[in-house]
């Protein structure tokens, strides 16, 4: 089976948000929630880069490990989900979260957060497949149709990829070689620890 | 930043790049001159790299993006790990060992201990001990804190412990209620701490008193026989700056989650208040179960304090002797009140 990931290829992000347009658009994602994000750094200076970011879907995920009522869950493509009915919006797995990934609508009292909503590497939920419920919850379920992430799959550059790790990390190593120079695939040290990069 | 660059070059060329295998690949003298113009070795062409980044932001990367939500910028927090080390591993050690050590403690207690009974009996005659207002700020903060407390321990611990016997979907629900109550029993809980600190602090300033009566074994391990004490005892002293001061942190903290990113900005300062919130409530809860233990099955008449509020004569002289002598004096020195009638009068 194999073991989805994403990789952004920071030499070739031109920072178009397309990914982030894409992705709201796919999903119907709420206004003020950001499933993917591009961040620039060093903006302006030698060196920028800009880093397309959402769920890296990690090994042993942080958000699943201090989560209390345990409403993550790894698929066998490693996707981590989560479900909606479980989650009661206590925003620990924000301060867990190494990338930022999850989202709370605010709703209610105080700062009081509604569900949360991540990247779901367009995998949808634990309900059934594209059913009307999992894609008012969680979006459009790509995977389920064979499909990659829409963000990995409109990017212009093809900055942003997404597949079995073991692929893309084989296409970013050719890249990488070819052209001679890249900054690293963002984030994976930190998401999946044993792959570590530069 | 330039002179940063030059001077972690070296190491970026080590630690270099993709995914290990690219670096290998990577011929030395490779085309990066034009990448780097600020460079004067083209040894390590990427500024951006992660692990550099790393190194010079001590750990968090920090961007800049075009969304209104500005907290995005933070790119990667490696620190997250550690939070989720904490909650896993720190805080269920830290619990376990508190809450539950109390527990054996005062149940091994009262094994060789028993109840400390009233010597000299029960007399007969009461005293007020605490007026209604006490009464009410003590209740207020004592319910609402149970509550505060079944639904705070739910959080860390009903995962492992509840989930498992209610099922994902019954425990989803009642963590639901339990997080609005605990939102929301946080504003009397915090009322009645600051009613409990203006109403009782002059009786709990700590003073050579409490040395001797600490000295002399308290009133627990000295057997009935402390040095007579005032209002509060040096173990009630101890008590209410253990409530005033961890439930005032407690409360400073909770609010700080409860607004997130409102008065606390950064990501760390966020990560902190939940961590200390979690370990003063769990030292707190273990202070407060010794605390319920004496008010009830561990002392006799000590609960009539709290309850009709008045206590019996022989329990405040054993207890609180120099406060019996005060009030006595006190009484003594006081008119009679109006229509009152000497004893055996009529």
């Amino acid at each position: 089976m194999a073991r989805m990931k994403f990789l952004c290829d920071a030499d070739r992000c031109i920072e178009c948000n397309a990914c982030v347009t894409a992705c709201k658009n796919e999903h119907e994602v709420p206004w003020g929630i950001n499933r993917r994000r591009v961040v620039t750094i060093n903006d302006g200076k030698p060196g920028e880069r800009s880093i397309s970011m959402a769920c890296m879907h990690c090994t042993d995920a942080p958000c699943a490990a201090v989560c209390p009522t345990d409403c993550f869950f790894t698929t066998a493509d490693g996707v981590v989900l989560h479900s909606k009915d479980l989650c009661i919006g206590c925003g620990y797995c924000f301060y867990a979260c190494p990338f930022g990934a999850p989202q709370y609508p605010r709703l209610g009292n105080f700062g009081s957060r509604g569900k949360m909503d991540k990247c779901t590497y367009c995998a949808g939920g634990p309900e059934a497949d594209n059913t009307p419920a999992e894609y008012a919850k969680y979006g459009s379920n790509r995977l389920a149709e064979g499909k990659l992430p829409i963000c990995a799959e409109m990017c212009s550059t093809k900055a942003l990829l997404a597949g079995d790790g073991d692929i893309i990390a084989q296409i970013y190593a050719e890249r990488v070689t070819r052209r001679g120079y890249g900054s690293g695939a963002w984030g994976w040290r930190t998401a999946y620890k044993d792959a570590a990069t530069g | 930043m330039t002179h940063f660059l030059t001077r972690l070059r070296g190491l970026i060329a080590a630690a270099a790049l993709g995914l290990g295998l690219a670096a290998a690949s990577l011929p030395a003298t490779s085309p990066a001159t034009a990448q780097a113009p600020a460079a004067p070795t083209p040894a390590a062409p990427a500024q951006a790299s992660e692990q550099m980044l790393f190194n010079y932001l001590q750990g968090n990367v920090q961007g800049r993006v075009t969304i209104p939500d500005q907290r995005a910028a933070l790119l990667i927090q490696p620190q997250g790990r550690e939070f989720q080390h904490f909650h896993r591993t720190t805080l269920k050690w830290l619990g376990g060992i508190a809450i539950g050590g109390m527990l054996v403690v005062l149940v091994v207690f009262y094994m060789i201990r028993g109840k400390v009974r009233i010597e000299a009996g029960l007399s007969g005659r009461t005293i007020e001990r605490f007026n209604g207002l006490e009464r009410f700020a003590h209740w207020l903060t004592a319910s609402s804190f149970i509550v505060l407390c079944i639904t705070g321990l739910n959080i860390s611990f009903g995962r492992e412990l509840l989930m498992p016997l209610m099922g994902p979907e019954a425990f989803a629900t009642w963590s639901q209620w339990g997080k609005i109550a605990h939102n929301f029993l946080s504003f009397p809980f915090t009322l009645g701490v600051l009613l409990m600190l203006v109403i009782w602090i002059k009786d709990n300033i700590p003073n050579g008193e409490d040395v001797k009566w600490f000295a002399a074994g308290g009133g627990l391990i000295g057997h009935g026989h402390p040095p007579p004490t005032r209002r509060f005892s040096g173990g009630q002293k101890v008590i209410f700056w253990a409530v005033v001061l961890g439930g005032g942190a407690i409360a400073v903290t909770g609010f700080i989650m409860m607004f997130p990113f409102q008065f606390v900005t950064t990501m760390e300062g966020m990560q902190l208040a939940t961590q200390l919130h979690g370990i003063i409530s769990i030292v707190l809860i273990a202070i407060i179960l010794a605390h319920i233990y004496l008010g009830s099955v561990g002392m006799e008449g000590a609960f009539a304090a709290m309850g009709s509020g008045h206590v019996d004569l022989n329990w405040a002289k054993e207890h609180h002797g120099l406060w019996v002598e005060e009030m006595m004096s006190a009484g003594r020195g006081a008119a009679a009140p109006e229509g009152a009638r000497k004893a055996g009068a009529d």
